[in-house]
């Protein structure tokens, strides 16, 4: 997994609460092999009309947040279900943060295992960047993991991460390498907890 | 690091029932509290296909096929199942054969008699029981909290992580206890309950926390009352939700096929018994609703928070102090199509559908056919029951003759129209009177209106062609 230190560049305000994973990609969409790309299909049914044609309104239809690598939103980013496919469609559209007052739960771990980090801020500083970013839409937003701050000219914010989920970020490490550690200990208590709980093997139907 | 014995006996002082789960599982910490745990409960669907991609690109093999299990129930069609016509949701339900089949995973396939939701199936077959985790790359694998497990939802990456290893790295969420005591009235159920709970908390209230349901109300409902509350507990961002074992768990799991049997059952049942919260434990957070002052209830918006009784009225976004949620209204209404100040009761719907792993089960399908007997729907609707062992019961009792004799389709189990992704939606623009979990928009279909509710005021909303109190309709009946 590629190491996310710090990201700069266009931050796209999508100023919109719950914006849930059946928003981020509709289920018709998840059939698709992830080699042919999830970035099409980000928020497709918010960007574009009926037709399939962009929405000339919806932020990130507009210069220059259409190749923003950070978005800002409202409560509740990434509610809903478990589909990781909401998070390849935003890391394949080339997004590296999401800035938001809360995250779904499943959402925030599947994110980080992406390499795509869940900035966590508080509502006065999502509404204050959300402004600014409608002010000028040219301002240009520092995230720097290492300090845990968003900044823009001379203001600088704090966010909250995880403090596991940021060593992951900031190195690229991948659960499934440390779990590896850990298989001495996995086949030690898997005899254990089979010895104390024997019924938890299914019997045979 | 700290490594666990595995054997559950580090327990000290007075603990929660989520409590006693998570140190049952622990294999190890990190300083931060983080732990590895070992995963009882491992269950596939066909969305699970990228799990299999990110397996088959380390080639890795599958750490403990024993314990999972394979189930089609998100791209199964519910109609024709002999000639599945969409060549991409053939593949799916290929693939899920295909990589079971490599990988020794029992399946429950399209055609297999126990087939159904996974989240009914589980439950169904034996295979949740109390004490266990249990994980499923789908959200609403919080239902098999119901019998006291500690059962969540993960993404694609965490079901690779658990097909590898057979555990996976939480965080220890918070706890919290819903509290609901007192008597509801006949009408009143757990899909109200639940829908009350995140109205009053919000879409993210329990962001965070595993939550306990309790109290009396809680102890009355049957298993199937339990599986809708704590299926719902995700539509409140809860990381799960669980309910106690009791001697209702057990009646439940007595005689069901993976079930323990005989003396194991015995020893497990005994077991069972010590995991409900320690009387003087503490609850990070604790929440207390009156079931008897809980109505019907019936969501207007596109969140699940946006639920409110069927008395009440559309909220008024101009009478909102908080710009964003006022903004946030007006979208909702007018992706609705609904106007502020509107009565909730009366709004004409298109159509009806009672399934979903929130609510078919036999009870929620009994529940609608009691409104629906001898009377008519006035708009079509789709019942897919909750399994293909539903339906069959469902037959030999004769619901299946009062849903169809109302002029609803009767139809095979899967997730249906709940998700949109299976062949089954609703056309858009269309209102739908829905036992499913989420109102979202386009969740049913690009541009579908989704209104969520029990099955019994589903079958109210069928009958009377707008939404309903269902309380009238079932005066005289039992």
């Amino acid at each position: 997994m590629k190491p996310l230190v710090q990201v700069a560049g266009h931050a796209c305000p999508l100023g919109l609460a719950s914006v849930d994973t059946d928003q981020l990609i509709p289920a018709r969409f998840m059939k698709r092999p992830r080699s042919e790309g999830y970035g099409g299909f980000l928020l497709h049914d918010l960007r574009r009309d009926e037709a399939g044609a962009e929405k000339p309104d919806f932020p990130l239809n507009q210069v220059p947040w259409r190749d923003a690598p950070i978005l800002v939103a409202r409560r509740n980013f990434g509610s809903g279900s478990s589909r990781e496919a909401a998070v390849y469609a935003l890391a394949d559209h080339g997004i590296r943060v999401v800035v938001a007052p809360t995250f779904g739960d499943i959402f925030a771990s599947n994110a980080v295992k992406n390499g795509l980090l869940p900035a966590v801020i508080g509502e006065a500083e999502a509404e204050e960047l959300l402004a600014v970013l409608t002010a000028r839409p040219d301002c240009l937003m520092l995230v720097d993991l290492e300090a845990c701050t968003l900044s823009w000219d001379n203001r600088a914010v704090p966010f909250r991460i995880d403090p596991v989920w940021r060593e992951q970020l900031l190195n690229g490490w991948d659960d499934i390498d440390v779990t590896r550690s850990f298989s001495a200990d996995i086949t030690r208590f898997k005899a254990a907890t089979g010895q104390a709980r024997p019924w938890i093997w299914p019997a045979d139907a | 690091m700290v490594r666990s014995a595995g054997n559950g006996q580090a327990r000290s002082g007075p603990q929660t029932l989520f409590d006693k789960l998570w140190a049952d599982h622990v294999v190890a910490e990190r300083p931060s509290g983080d732990a590895l745990l070992w995963i009882d409960r491992h269950f596939v669907h066909e969305g699970s296909f990228h799990a299999f991609n990110q397996l088959k690109a380390r080639g890795g093999t599958v750490a403990e096929p024993g314990l999972t299990f394979g189930v089609a129930d998100h791209y199964v069609p519910t109609r024709d199942r002999d000639h599945v016509g969409n060549p991409e949701i053939a593949r799916m339900i290929d693939d899920l054969g295909a990589n079971t089949a490599r990988h020794g995973i029992e399946l429950f396939g399209m055609h297999d008699p126990r087939q159904g939701i996974v989240h009914v199936v589980g439950p169904e077959q034996g295979l949740t029981l109390p004490g266990l985790t249990m994980v499923c790359g789908d959200s609403h694998t919080s239902t098999h909290g119901a019998f006291g497990a500690y059962a969540f939802g993960i993404g694609a990456s965490e079901v690779a992580h658990v097909l590898m290893t057979q555990t996976l790295w939480q965080k220890k969420p918070k706890r919290m206890r819903i509290t609901i005591d007192g008597t509801p009235t006949a009408g009143v159920g757990a899909k109200d309950f639940i829908l009350s709970i995140i109205a009053a908390i919000g879409a993210d209230g329990a962001r965070g926390h595993a939550v306990e349901y309790a109290g009396a109300a809680v102890r009355a409902l049957s298993m199937a009352g339990r599986m809708t509350m704590c299926n719902m507990s995700i539509e409140a961002g809860a990381r799960c939700g669980m309910i106690a074992p009791d001697e209702t768990t057990l009646r439940w799991i007595e005689g069901r096929p993976f079930a323990p049997k005989g003396a194991l059952l015995e020893q497990a049942a005994e077991s069972w018994r010590r995991l409900p919260s320690d009387a003087d434990a503490a609850f990070d957070r604790e929440i207390s609703l009156d079931a008897s002052r809980i109505a019907p209830v019936v969501t207007w918006g596109t969140s699940p928070e946006d639920a409110l009784p069927i008395d009440g009225t559309v909220p008024d976004p101009s009478r909102e102090a908080d710009e964003g949620r006022a903004a946030a209204i007006r979208d909702a209404l007018a992706y609705m199509g609904l106007s502020a100040g509107q009565k909730l009761s009366g709004i004409a719907i298109d159509r009806v559908f009672i399934g979903s792993c929130t609510n078919a089960r036999i009870e929620d399908l009994r529940a609608a056919a009691s409104v629906l007997a001898g009377r008519k729907a006035k708009v079509p609707g789709l019942v897919s029951p909750g399994s293909a062992q539903v339906k069959r019961q469902a037959e030999e009792e004769g619901l299946d003759s009062i849903f169809r004799e109302a002029g609803l389709d009767w139809v095979e189990s899967g997730c249906s129209m709940c998700v949109g992704m299976n062949g089954d939606s609703v056309p858009a623009g269309e209102r739908c009177a829905s036992t499913t979990n989420r109102n979202f928009r386009g969740r049913q279909g690009p541009g579908a209106r989704t209104h969520l509710m029990s099955p019994a005021m589903a079958a109210a909303a069928a009958v009377a062609g707008s939404l309903a109190d269902v309380r009238p309709m079932l005066e005289g009946r039992s």
